[in-house]
């Protein structure tokens, strides 16, 4: 296959669009995997803390 | 400051300057009276002025207690001021440039103040200048406070911060004398961008090494966004900035992009400049700030993830809106615009987020104007981001593009949501940082906070009359079926719009004078006696596992 623009064109339009909704279904399953949960929670309050030290 | 190195630190920076200073020289010796020598020889002031500190301050005691026991914030405090130093130049030019439109005669018939040179000065000064060491800046001082770890260098902070900014200095200089490549917001030349390329994949290292540090376990999200922004700069850095100088010892070059490739190269990064530099480093500002100054956790942090990556690979097909009805393949065009729309998922979800967590502290955004300012700017994120949508859609960019729509949309985004956010963000952080209880003033932020609004509001409404006026005149046709205004009945039809957007530009800079002088005063002011919390134990209850 000589990579003219139309099979670029071709490539593109196919895999492109799967390797995105590959991209989009991934990303949804890690944001709503359950044992991610306590993660996400921990982290939207470790910004809250008072402290102003590196942690050893 | 030196004092935090050590001697071999000390030691390191010399030979660096001393490095510095040699390629300067180079450049001064090939480029002869070429715009290259000038700059070669503005490279060895800036290098030269670089190692006498260094060289004053050599022998200095060196610091006794250890390091790794604080944050490293004089990179920030340098950064923040430098930040407000380019945002009143960057701003002036601004006005100056709108004023040129109104009033023609303000360029004083010299070439180097014409409009084609000054308004890059104005772009990249506000961009580059007020942005861009705003967000190292910022992003200096969060990834530290949430890795729980400082900064993984201590001299590499220096060597990204005041190289970024010799960058500017030499990008904005050139504009001056003459030199563009003429791609917008890329138009410093080659030399200028090889410089800006090894300071940035410094940055990216360095901060690679820090979050690798981190005593927190999980990365949180504001991180995500600055990494995103610096990576994907360097990548579109690079990309759309190949070219083949003439000479070595001059200052032009050509890009190797030819003809219709070179659009679409020059406008993926020219929009994902938008999307990453203008909204993914200050989205992480956004998501960073705002809880912390609202004291309430983020709304929802797993929306936060999801448009997290809906921005990131979403934007990066919808350069090619810039490019309707040109010689651009159409389903091209058709991709960006596509794209364009679905990018209003994303956006919408990090304004909501950031407008849901304000929930419940509506109070606490009446009274803190600082809180005000970051709510303001995710109401025009909201706002601009939903234009810039509809303005992707082809039928409707058939009126609105090359008219000052296009100009007022930009300037929603860039002072209602950049430049809000970033205010927000510092007078967060700068009692924080001096370790002063609060501003020396909150009457001069809430000052600040109306002046931008109005110079705002001003600015946009006037360009947005302006633009659709302008788009409806080039398309009208007599009954003959030719065109029934020439273009310089449009120039006087935008008349009175070009002094009211003068004028909103003028309320704006005013207001950033003012934040400058409080940020002064606030340095300047006493600090407390005792630091905040000094008291409690270090380890909370979310400690690390």
């Amino acid at each position: 296959m000589d990579l003219d623009h139309n099979s670029v064109v071709a490539f593109s339009k196919s895999w492109g669009l799967f390797y995105l909704i590959a991209l989009a279904v991934g990303v949804v399953v890690y944001t709503f995997w359950p044992s991610n949960r306590k993660r996400f929670n921990q982290a939207k309050n470790s910004i809250l803390g008072e402290d102003d030290k590196p942690w050893k | 400051m030196i004092r935090q190195l050590t001697s071999s630190e000390r030691q390191n920076a010399a030979v660096i300057a001393i490095a510095v200073a040699i390629v300067g020289l180079a450049m001064a010796a090939v480029g002869r009276t070429d715009v290259l020598g000038v700059h070669g020889v503005m490279v060895m002031l800036f290098a030269g002025a670089v190692l006498f500190y260094v060289l004053s301050g050599l022998y200095q005691p060196e610091p006794t207690e250890d390091r790794e026991t604080s944050y490293y914030d004089d990179p920030i405090k340098v950064g923040i001021v430098l930040s407000m130093a380019w945002a009143v130049f960057g701003m002036f030019m601004g006005v100056w440039v709108a004023a040129q439109l109104a009033w023609p005669n303000l360029a004083f018939d010299a070439g180097w103040s014409s409009f084609g040179r000054l308004r890059p000065t104005h772009t990249t000064g506000v961009i580059f200048g007020f942005g861009g060491n705003a967000l190292i800046a910022t992003s200096f001082h969060v990834v530290q406070r949430t890795s729980r770890a400082r900064l993984a260098g201590q001299l590499s902070p220096w060597f990204v911060l005041l190289g970024y900014n010799l960058f500017c200095l030499l990008a904005v200089s050139g504009y001056l004398i003459g030199v563009t490549q003429s791609k917008e917001y890329a138009e410093a030349e080659w030399y200028a961008d090889i410089w800006l390329v090894i300071v940035w994949v410094t940055y990216f290292i360095l901060y690679l090494r820090t979050i690798a540090r981190r005593k927190e376990p999980h990365i949180y999200v504001a991180n995500w966004y600055f990494m995103a922004f610096i990576l994907v700069v360097a990548i579109l850095h690079i990309v759309n900035n190949l070219a083949l100088p003439i000479s070595w010892g001059h200052a032009k070059s050509y890009t190797v992009w030819p003809g219709v490739q070179d659009a679409m190269v020059q406008w993926w990064y020219g929009h994902n400049a938008v999307a990453f530099f203008l909204t993914a480093g200050f989205l992480g500002m956004l998501y960073y700030y705002l809880p912390v100054r609202a004291q309430r956790p983020i709304f929802s942090y797993r929306l936060s993830i999801l448009s997290f990556w809906g921005i990131t690979f979403f934007y990066m097909w919808a350069g090619s809106h810039h490019l309707h009805y040109t010689a651009l393949p159409h389903w091209v065009q058709t991709l960006g615009m596509t794209f364009s729309v679905m990018l209003l998922v994303p956006s919408w979800a990090s304004a909501g987020n950031a407008l849901l967590t304000l929930n419940g502290a509506w109070h606490r955004v009446r009274d803190d104007a600082t809180l005000r300012f970051m709510m303001a700017a995710a109401v025009f994120y909201g706002i601009s981001t939903f234009e810039g949508s509809f303005l992707a859609i082809r039928p409707v960019n058939s009126l609105s593009h090359y008219t000052d729509w296009t100009v007022g949309h930009v300037h929603a985004g860039a002072l209602g949501w950049v430049a809000l956010i970033t205010f927000g963000s510092l007078y967060t952080l700068v009692p924080s940082l001096w370790k002063r209880e609060r501003m020396y003033s909150a009457a001069l932020v809430e000052v600040h906070f109306w002046l931008a609004i109005a110079g705002t509001l001003i600015y946009v409404f006037a360009m947005w009359n302006s633009g659709i006026i302008q788009g409806l005149m080039w398309r009208t046709y007599t009954e003959e079926g030719a065109l029934a205004y020439s273009f310089v009945d449009s120039l006087v039809a935008m008349y009175p719009y070009y002094i009211a957007r003068a004028f909103g530009g003028l309320l704006f800079l005013i207001g950033a004078v003012v934040g400058c002088y409080n940020i002064w005063m606030t340095v300047r002011s006493a600090p407390l006696a005792a630091p905040l919390n000094a008291d409690v134990p270090i380890a909370p209850a979310v400690a690390g596992e």
